[in-house]
């Protein structure tokens, strides 16, 4: 079945363009011999100076990179894991699982600390924390909320300021909001009120990062929750506007996560590529040739901490689970 | 003789073989046991903490509305980390539907009471180990039966099962090495006893058949008594034969002196010719008889004296001048001339009386066999080892003979008409080997017999 699969996708390349893909770039010479597909949520302007770095000392290897969101990744890659070499998610969870579920290679001599690796397959390469990112412009001349308790003071004290113009990630559809989610209503119930006054306001819901920045610097969107904060910095044009907020009362940091494909047929590259990310990563090196937050264990004195990488990030993706949890999230937020 | 004894195995070898082969046995079973042991704790240990994860979700079980949910704990995953990230797999079933988890994980039939079974299985491609719950929900007008199973792979187990392994079979190749110490010892120290008997046997003087007086072990005592026993009449024997020997030549050579003296008053008295001629032989067969006699008890006494000489050290060529002045009687009668050649001292360490006694069997062996009005050369060297060399004008030995003629009561063909007993040259050989020397025999090539003895 796979091979008619494979035969019509080789026969009709319409078909094969068929995946609606965010963003899809090649790197690299076009005669190369062996070509590395990278199936990734990260946006290709903060990954493209990583895989430049790593083809400069190779020739003859070039790089795709098939930018989609963390939900779309894990249904693309489990449909057709041949189809890709290296895997690149935000969602740690479903990376997680993927690799639970045996669709991952280990790769040797990559020693990285037990937090920051699962089973030798699953490697972290960046920390980011959720953040809350806001319009100046809202808070003046009042002070800028440092916790989720005084941004839903600020919002129910304002509702008009607010209204329709609070966004947050849909969860339905996001994968990394979704995971956002859960470890945010697995540290306190702060997160479900915060849901139901951002419902409240008539919430606008997000696939991705990168969307609620865009409402956010054309002025539909006043507050941000959840978001990466790594996508604001990486905009250099809205320092000024847009402000952002580590909140205070309990941290929800990510990793960026990579593994290689069980079924890739260029092992060594594709292994040789998490290496080079990894080493890139957790190297000193310059932010500004590399955009991508680096690995840190802490990141600053208050002592947050990174989800971690464990079996348990599997609970919430149980369908039963995942069912109650969807629908408490729209009774409070939809409404 | 063969001096070699039948030997057939080693009891240090069988008790040291016996010792290491048991404790080599004992280390191999140490370390299957501890390690059978050490695999059941630790799967005790998976087993008990896969038992809680189940519990966990089975207990988060409900019924709302006639639906099943699960809402279960984020502990009941995370409890399963482990340092090896071994994958976790589980199915949640709602009697013969699946709910959640992983459809083809291999499934237990549990019982409804909540009590949890474990299997151990494979699930892509990995051992796995299940433990499985099921449990009743009852609800307003529904009842209906929900299983859990909650799987893990056993990598952290293979890597603590691995540590224990190694450190057991280390324990067990200490606990070997310690057996073949002691194993080592305690043969040592039992066949010492053993040892210390043999050496005390060894270090003894041939004539020492005194009873072993040390303490030796019990097992011992047996062997110990009857070897005492055996040495105690061996000596009893011995000492008989010695001075049997040594009473019966007594015993003979006394009358034989009477009877010579008889002879010789009688034929003082006598005054026929041939009577006096058959006298003459008479004390001529008496001589002889006594002379034999007489070696006899040398004989004895050399057996005797060689095994513990009493050396000192002596001038070779003033005991032969000596010797010679004690036989020169003799020889005149023969109208023999007894002849020494030195080129001054020859020093030697030696038991003179042995010496002697060589010495003079020698000469009076010479005397016996040179004709009337001729001449015994004694020769005294030193180089390069001492020697003397007995030289007459006799009929020398029969080449074909000359290895025989030292044995015990062998005598030449030529000496059919010669009077004697054969033990000269054995007691001069006897002599000579106990000083560690040697007797060799040979004729002069203008004739005569040539006897060297050798230091």
């Amino acid at each position: 079945m796979r091979y008619i699969f494979a035969l019509m996708m080789w026969l009709c390349p319409a078909l094969a363009q068929a995946q609606d893909w965010e963003d899809q770039n090649a790197f690299g010479p076009a005669s190369a011999s062996s070509t590395l597909r990278v199936l990734s949520s990260t946006d290709t302007s903060l990954f493209a100076p990583v895989i430049e770095d790593f083809l400069q000392s190779r020739s003859g290897v070039a790089v795709e990179y098939f930018v989609t969101g963390t939900a779309q990744i894990d249904e693309v890659f489990r449909a057709a894991p041949e189809d890709f070499d290296v895997v690149i998610s935000s969602a740690m969870d479903l990376q997680l699982k993927l690799v639970n579920d045996g669709f991952s290679v280990q790769i040797a001599n990559l020693d990285q600390p037990d937090w920051a690796q699962w089973r030798n397959s699953l490697f972290a390469f960046t920390t980011e924390p959720a953040t809350i990112v806001i319009n100046r412009a809202a808070f003046a001349p009042e002070s800028v909320p440092q916790t989720r308790q005084e941004l839903i003071a600020a919002m129910r004290a304002r509702p008009e300021v607010f209204r329709g113009k609070v966004g947050t990630y849909d969860v339905r559809d996001s994968g990394l909001g979704y995971l956002f989610a859960t470890q945010d209503a697995r540290a306190s119930e702060t997160f479900w009120r915060l849901m139901e006054v951002m419902g409240g306001l008539d919430a606008q819901l997000y696939c991705c990062s990168g969307a609620m920045i865009d409402d956010l610097v054309a002025g539909e969107l006043m507050v941000a929750y959840n978001v990466l904060g790594s996508y604001v910095a990486a905009r250099e044009d809205v320092a000024d506007m847009l402000e952002i907020v580590l909140p205070l009362d309990f941290p929800t940091i990510m990793m960026r996560t990579a593994f290689v494909s069980s079924r890739t047929e260029v092992a060594e590259e594709a292994a040789a590529f998490v290496r080079h990310l990894v080493e890139m990563q957790t190297g000193q090196q310059s932010l500004e040739a590399f955009p991508l937050p680096p690995l840190s264990a802490t990141t600053d004195s208050t002592g947050q901490a990174v989800i971690s990488l464990e079996p348990a990030l599997m609970t919430y993706l149980d369908p039963l689970k995942r069912r109650t949890f969807i629908k408490e999230w729209s009774s409070a937020v939809i409404q | 003789m063969d001096d070699a004894v039948n030997v057939a195995g080693s009891l240090r070898a069988r008790l040291a073989l016996t010792l290491i082969g048991s404790a080599a046995a004992i280390a191999i079973l140490l370390f299957f046991v501890v390690r059978t042991y050490a695999a059941q704790i630790a799967q005790s240990g998976q087993d008990s903490i896969l038992e809680a994860s189940v519990a966990s979700i089975l207990d988060a079980a409900t019924l709302r509305d006639g639906d099943v949910e699960v809402d279960f704990p984020y502990v009941a995953f995370s409890m399963l980390s482990t340092d090896a990230d071994d994958r976790v797999f589980y199915a949640i079933w709602q009697e013969e539907t699946l709910l959640s988890g992983y459809e083809l994980l291999p499934v237990a039939d549990a019982p409804d009471g909540g009590e949890i079974v474990h299997v151990s299985a494979i699930f892509d491609g990995a051992p796995v180990r299940v433990a499985t719950a099921a449990r009743i929900l009852v609800g307003a007008n529904t009842r209906t039966r929900v299983t859990v199973s909650v799987a893990q792979t056993q990598d952290a187990l293979a890597g603590t099962l691995n540590k224990i392994s190694r450190n057991v079979g280390l324990i067990g190749a200490g606990f070997f090495t310690l057996s073949v110490l002691v194993a080592s010892w305690a043969t040592n120290s039992t066949i010492r006893p053993l040892e210390r008997l043999t050496h005390s046997i060894t270090r003894r003087g041939p004539k020492d058949l005194s009873p072993v007086a040390r303490p030796v072990p019990l097992e011992m005592a047996p062997l110990v008594t009857s070897l005492n026993s055996f040495m105690a009449r061996l000596d009893t024997s011995l000492k008989q034969s010695e001075d049997f020997i040594a009473e019966a030549a007594h015993r003979v050579r006394t009358p034989l002196a009477t009877v010579r003296s008889h002879a010789e008053a009688t034929l003082q008295r006598v005054e026929r010719e041939d009577n006096r001629q058959a006298l003459r032989s008479m004390v001529r067969a008496i001589d002889e008889s006594s002379r034999a006699a007489g070696q006899l008890l040398d004989h004895a006494m050399i057996t005797f004296r060689a095994d513990h000489l009493e050396t000192r050290t002596l001038d070779l060529v003033e005991l032969v001048e000596d010797l010679v002045t004690r036989l020169a009687p003799v020889a005149e009668m023969k109208d023999i001339a007894l002849t020494v050649i030195s080129e001054g001292a020859v020093s030697v360490e030696a038991d003179s009386i042995l010496l002697q006694n060589a010495l003079r069997n020698l000469v009076e062996n010479a005397l016996k066999y040179a004709p009337e009005e001729s001449e015994i050369t004694l020769e005294v060297g030193a180089s390069p080892r001492p020697r003397v060399e007995v030289r007459d004008e006799g009929p020398g030995f029969p080449p074909d003979q000359m290895q025989g003629l030292a044995v015990r009561f062998s005598r030449g063909d030529n000496a059919k008409d010669t009077i004697g007993s054969g033990l000269g040259l054995t007691i001069a050989q006897d002599v000579a080997t106990a000083h560690g020397g040697e007797l060799t025999l040979g004729n002069m090539p203008e004739g005569g017999a040539c006897v060297t003895f050798l230091l």
